[in-house]
This record gives structure tokens, C-alpha cells and sequence, in this order.
């Protein structure tokens, strides 16, 4: 595959999804034009259960007609296949090590941990709010006061996570968690993110991600 | 390649997969280390110093610096010792992309779906995790056939990442096997992989470490009479 050919770029997502945004940014990052095609989970496309048999879920991006899956996957594909710009790991074996973990403890913990807070009631979700809240100020500790979690280049865990504070108006409203509150130190880092265009360009509107999740607690059957 | 004393040390713990997975990947580089057997049911200082989020094992300390999670130790074994050996992960960013894409599956799908198998209280829950561990034993066994390009292994000639990451359940796989009174690694239901494990496990890098399956056997015997 030749350095900076982009042509027969497909990405397969889905608007809300954070694990799609991820892709986003990273392209964006890199400046490659691609085709966002937003898929019907209700209703997957041929070319989606073609290009992700075993999992069958979006994101998937496919390059010359080659599918990678699997978001963080996906990210470091697009850093190792444009070499040339905008690197989104570090040069350092080690550093990039400490990337690779930090991104993959986002991937355990963030996505399953704040569905709780708005699938779950009561005593349940009192539980999943202090385990929300533990990750927040675990990550809160790694960022310390450095501009990005891997110093001054926005990178893999910057990814990892951003598309998630997309979804705190929703844990908020839903559980009565309030993620800048609970780990102040995030709020300038959520604050530079958004200020770079792929990342403003990638994210929804909080509001919408709120109307989502309440369809969702509709089809759910919870109050 | 002679390391420095105390330059690499590995944190771990013989019964582990994980932790084998570090030790076949520092093999695989000749790279000498320290290793730094947990005593069981106790984490030491060290441990719980060098990985503060999980307290788990394995943990590769390299001059002092600590690296967790089993796959991306043996990542960082392929990138730091880039000249020795041969390369763990493949060159082409693709194919990098489907090896990290199988490890990835094999320990959420494959090792789930073989652990259940131990765990299940009744015949039927049993069953259930049986043909799920054989369905995903197929899909790999797909895998291997267009990763292996015809060759030994997932990685081609030599062990590489995905081997190393199915590699390293099989020492468990045998424990399971003989304790549930079946085969998981067929050679009528996944050819390719039945001869894979095989050859994997006679491997210069693994057979040293790979533990021997009656300590396997007493090791789960004694867990389960806890």
C-alpha cells in the first residue's frame, strides 16, 4: 500500500457511537479524505457484515477495500499507514507502551462503567457511580498537568477517551454525576480538545447524545 | 543477547499464560532476565509498586520501568529489542492490523468461552461453552490458514504475536481437556490448529517455560479445594 494513498476510504459508523469517533478523529488528524457511511444497527448493511463477520459491529474502515476492525485497532492502523504526518504515538517503545495501556484501560472500563449510570437504578447504580467516579480520578491522575495524556502531541489515549465527554450532559442528567466535578483536573483537557477541529468535527452535540440515550432507556423499558 | 543485571526483570508466576506470554517474547529475543516468581495467594511490594491499577501479573521492568498487560509487553519486547530476532508483529501496517485484531479475539471470545468450560456448574452450561469454544476454535482456524500463508505458524515461519497469544492458553487448554473428558484442539474439527499447538509448544522459545500440564492439573486441584 503506498504512503498517502487514501483512495477507497470507507468508514462504516454509527453517529453516536464513541468507538466510531475515535476513527474520526484520528483521519481528520491525519488529513485524509474518506466516505462516512452511517449504518442502520437496526438493519446492518451487506457490506458491514461482509467486512466484520466475527464481531458484525461497527466501526470498521476499509482501505482499498481491506477492512480493519476494532477502534483502537482501527486508530493505529491510520498512524502506522500515514507515517509521514501527525504521528498519534509517541517515537519512544516505552511511551508508546504506556499509550497502548492507558488507551486499553478507556477501552475496559469507560464504555461498560458509564452505560451503568444510565441503565441502572437505585443501589445498583450508586455502585456504578463510585466506580465512575474511581476511573475518572484515575485517569485525572495519569493526565496530572500535562496538556495531553501523552505530554504536548494529542494522541491514542487523547483518542480514547475524548469521545466519551460527549456523554457526561447524559450521566449527569441520568445519574446526577458531574464528571467535571468529580475530576476538575479533566475540564481544561476536555477544553484543549475540543478546540482542535477533529475533534469538534467528531463529536456530537451533547444534547443529541441526551436524546439518544433517553430512546434508548425507552426501548429498554427504563424509567 | 546478555542483559545487564537487573535490566530486565519479568514479574510473574508459573501457572500464569499470561506471564508466559512475556517470557516466550523475551525468548523469542534472547533477551536474559530476572524472573521474579509471585508467591502464591501474596502480592509483593514490587508488584503492587510497578502496577497500581490492576495488581496483576505479568509486569516487565525494564530498568526499573515498569510495563503491564500481557500483549503490550510482548508489543514492547518486539519494539525495544527490534534487533534481535525476529520480528514478533509484521511489518505492514495491515497485517499488523489483523494480528493485533485475533489476539484481541482470542482473549475475549476464545479464553472466556474455554474458561466457562471449567467453571460451569451443570452439564448443560458446560455444553454451551464447549460449542463455544469449538466455534471459535474454527473462526482461528481460518485465521490461520490466511495469516500462516501455508507456513508454521500464525506469524509465518516464526512464532508471532498471535501464536503467542493462542500459544499461551494451551498449557490450560490440555488441564481443561483432560478434566472435562474432551479434545479442544481436534484434529477433525480444526486440523491446521491441532498440529499448530503441537508445534508451538515444541518450540526452542516456549518449551522450557511452558508449564507442564500434572502441575497444571495439581495447581487447579488445589484451587478448586480452596
Amino acid at each position: 500500500m503506498a504512503e498517502g494513498e487514501n483512495k477507497g476510504l470507507v468508514l462504516l459508523d454509527f453517529w453516536v457511537s464513541p468507538f466510531g469517533q475515535r476513527c474520526r478523529i484520528a483521519l481528520a488528524e491525519k488529513g485524509v479524505e474518506y466516505e462516512y457511511r452511517e449504518e442502520n444497527l437496526r438493519d446492518k448493511s451487506p457490506l458491514l457484515l461482509k467486512s466484520n463477520p466475527v464481531h458484525k459491529k461497527i466501526p470498521v474502515l476499509i482501505h482499498d477495500g481491506k477492512p480493519v476492525c476494532e477502534s483502537l485497532i482501527i486508530v493505529q492502523y491510520i498512524d502506522e499507514a500515514w507515517p509521514d504526518r501527525a504521528p498519534l504515538l509517541p517515537a519512544d517503545s516505552y511511551a508508546r507502551a504506556q499509550a497502548r495501556f492507558w488507551a486499553d484501560l478507556v477501552d475496559k472500563k469507560m464504555y461498560e462503567s458509564g452505560t451503568k449510570l444510565w441503565k441502572l437504578k437505585g443501589e445498583a447504580q450508586e455502585e456504578a457511580k463510585k466506580e465512575f467516579i474511581e476511573i475518572l480520578k484515575l485517569l485525572e491522575g495519569e493526565l496530572g498537568d500535562k496538556k495531553y495524556f501523552g505530554g504536548d502531541t494529542f494522541g491514542l489515549v487523547d483518542i480514547a477517551l475524548v469521545p466519551f465527554t460527549a456523554w457526561f450532559y447524559s450521566y449527569e442528567a441520568c445519574a446526577n454525576l458531574s464528571a467535571e466535578k468529580e475530576a476538575p483536573k479533566l475540564v481544561p483537557w476536555v477544553k484543549r480538545c475540543r478546540e482542535r477541529e477533529s475533534v469538534s468535527k467528531s463529536l456530537p452535540d451533547p444534547l443529541k447524545v441526551y436524546e439518544f440515550v433517553c430512546f434508548l432507556k425507552k426501548v429498554y423499558g427504563i424509567e | 543477547m546478555a542483559a545487564a543485571a537487573g535490566e530486565v526483570r519479568l514479574i510473574g508466576g508459573w501457572p500464569s499464560p499470561f506471564v508466559l506470554r512475556a517470557r516466550v517474547a523475551l525468548n523469542l529475543k534472547g533477551v536474559e532476565y530476572e524472573f521474579l516468581q509471585e508467591k502464591f495467594g501474596e502480592k509483593s511490594e514490587l508488584l503492587l509498586r510497578s502496577n497500581p491499577v490492576y495488581k496483576k501479573v505479568p509486569v516487565l521492568l525494564h530498568h526499573d520501568k515498569p510495563v503491564c498487560e500481557s500483549m503490550i509487553i510482548v508489543e514492547y519486547v518486539d519494539a525495544a529489542w527490534a534487533k534481535s530476532g525476529q520480528a514478533i508483529l509484521p511489518a505492514d501496517p495491515y497485517e499488523r492490523a489483523l494480528h493485533r485484531f485475533w489476539a484481541v479475539y482470542i482473549d475475549d471470545k476464545w479464553f472466556p468461552s474455554m474458561f466457562g468450560i471449567a467453571k460451569a456448574q451443570t452439564e448443560e452450561a458446560k455444553a454451551e461453552s464447549v460449542e463455544q469454544a469449538w466455534a471459535a476454535l474454527k473462526l482461528l482456524e481460518e485465521a490461520f490458514e490466511k495469516l500462516s500463508k501455508g507456513k508454521a505458524f500464525f506469524g509465518g515461519g516464526t512464532i508471532g504475536y498471535v501464536d503467542i497469544a493462542l500459544g499461551a492458553y494451551l498449557g490450560w487448554a490440555k488441564v481443561i481437556e483432560q478434566m472435562a473428558g474432551l479434545k479442544l484442539f481436534d484434529e477433525e474439527k480444526t486440523p491446521l490448529l491441532a498440529v499448530w499447538a503441537e508445534r508451538f509448544c515444541a518450540h526452542e522459545a516456549v518449551k522450557e517455560v511452558m508449564p507442564e500440564t500434572e502441575k497444571l492439573m495439581e495447581f487447579a486441584k488445589m484451587l478448586r479445594g480452596k
